[in-house]
């Protein structure tokens, strides 16, 4: 697998650091069940066979975090961003 | 049938043309006192000791693909009972109580094998850990004894004590853990099952629940319909994709593990040995292959293979744990989707959905559970509360802070 840099252009998925679902947010610590929400934002995944949005670091490189839209089942990558940017899908 | 010496020889003098297949391509019935969705070692187990222990006839096990098509073929074969916490040790002791008797009691040849387990350590912190979980282990009655380095020399001559950066201190070592026949393992509970009348349906995939009134009666197949009075889900590594048919969200992702065997060499390996300073743990099969893995890739995925940086870590390690392993030809690598949990152990429990029950979130350590797994999910079925050795197991312990954490590294899957 090699994940296409925005900023380094395409590179080996051992220069990065697999940081999980990026769908998941923080919860609002004000808001109603709170307490429930963050323990849902902590622990339960969609977890798709199909495309899944997730962030990946690139330690090894530009040190930024990216979001990768990825097929589960075939490792093949759609797209890639950086985290803080806006994705199209 | 019944396997014996008797029959052995009577098909001998009758050239083998007399055997039968072991279990019955089942076509299912309409309606069933319980189904278990996943025709895997787990599923095959909850279904037989159902009927033994809990007197139930009326079971169908549905399997989407072949028998033993997941990863009760594509382990790495360990078993053992040498955890560390309470709500995990007593469930694995239990599972090897199981597994010391299970081929008398499925009348199958499972090839156990109590060949032993040795965890390797290499620093004085590491001796303590391991010291640590060797009381554990005592605590909880289970055998264990803390090796040196002489002893451990002794035992497995062939590993490399000199290595600079992490030499062999010693072991952790139970002698009652060893390896088995993983494909055996679910043939022989397949088996058993048959002969106590459970329904094993192969090519019948679950597209989805039937339920009313919020509760889940039966499930929706590639083959029809079929109603049950409890259905449950023994599908470890797609837990979430036939969770999510019930509306369900679990602490659990999907991830790739790879393992590996090399050309049959002569016997060089006594036993199952892991690393302590890398994660790599190794045995050698009958045939002289040596049988091996290491890490997670660490990514989600249902694509039953991995990449190739995880082969080259793991091969590292090994190269580290035992030189002359690369002097060794590798004949195949091949992958398993594993439930990965938050905390690294499984769930044995009701769901939210009434009459669905769930088993997975397997993590590695599906294979040596097999037994017990089986056993504790036919007791909640049957029962509809948990049994005492697996009540740890509880798919909301991550809400009430009762995790199963074994190596303390938080609610990250990639890193159990």
């Amino acid at each position: 697998m090699r994940i296409d840099c925005p900023h380094c252009g395409s590179r080996d998925i051992q220069e990065f650091v697999y940081r999980g679902d990026a769908s998941v947010s923080r919860p609002d610590p004000d808001g109603e069940d709170a307490l429930k929400h963050f323990v849902d934002a902590v622990h339960l995944r969609t977890n798709p066979a199909g495309f899944h949005s997730e962030h990946w670091y690139h330690s090894g490189g530009c040190r930024s975090w990216v979001t990768v839209v990825r097929d589960t089942l075939t490792h093949e990558i759609e797209s890639v961003g950086f985290a803080n940017e806006e994705i199209d899908r | 049938m019944r396997y014996s010496a008797f029959s052995l020889f009577r098909e001998t003098l009758n050239k083998h043309r007399g055997w039968k297949p072991t279990w019955r391509d089942a076509t299912p019935k309409s309606t069933y006192d319980v189904i278990i969705i996943g025709g895997g070692g787990h599923g095959l187990a909850t279904a037989y000791y159902l009927a033994k222990e809990h007197g139930l006839t009326n079971i169908a096990v549905l399997e989407k693909g072949w028998l033993g098509s997941g990863n009760i073929g594509r382990n790495t074969t360990i078993i053992r009972s040498n955890y560390l916490l309470p709500g995990n040790q007593a469930f694995y002791e239990l599972s090897m109580k199981l597994w010391e008797g299970l081929e008398q009691e499925l009348n199958y040849n499972a090839m156990v094998s109590q060949r032993g387990v040795l965890n390797l350590f290499h620093s004085d912190g590491q001796r303590d850990t391991y010291a640590r979980r060797a009381n554990s282990m005592r605590l909880h009655g289970v055998h264990s004894a803390l090796l040196d380095a002489d002893e451990v020399r002794r035992m497995v001559p062939i590993l490399g004590f000199e290595e600079a950066r992490f030499p062999i201190k010693g072991g952790l070592w139970q002698a009652r853990g060893g390896t088995a026949r993983h494909d055996a393992v679910a043939w022989g509970y397949a088996h058993a099952a048959d002969m106590r009348g459970v329904d094993i349906v192969q090519n019948c995939q679950v597209t989805g629940f039937l339920r009313e009134g919020g509760r889940v009666v039966g499930v929706e197949t590639s083959r029809g319909k079929i109603r049950a009075r409890k259905v449950g889900m023994s599908v470890a590594g797609s837990s979430s994709r036939v969770a999510a048919m019930a509306d369900l969200r679990l602490p659990i992702e999907s991830q790739v593990l790879q393992a590996f065997v090399s050309e049959g060499i002569k016997p060089k390996i006594p036993c199952v040995v892991t690393y302590g300073a890398g994660h790599f743990y190794i045995s050698q099969s009958d045939k002289g292959g040596l049988v091996f893995g290491g890490d997670l890739d660490g990514y989600n995925s249902y694509a039953q293979r991995g990449n190739l940086p995880t082969v080259e870590h793991v091969l590292e390690a090994g190269m580290s744990m035992m030189p002359s392993i690369g002097r060794v030809r590798m004949l195949r690598s091949w992958g398993g989707i594993m439930d990965m949990t938050m905390d690294g152990s499984p769930i044995i429990d009701r769901t939210p959905v009434e009459g669905l029950y769930l088993n997975g979130g397997w993590c590695y350590g599906g294979f040596k559970a097999t037994p017990a797994a089986g056993w504790c999910f036919a007791h909640l079925i049957a029962r509809n509360e948990p049994h005492p050795s697996a009540a740890a197991m509880r798919l909301d312990r991550f809400a009430t802070g009762h995790i199963l954490n074994e190596n303390g590294r938080g609610a990250q899957p990639n890193l159990h």
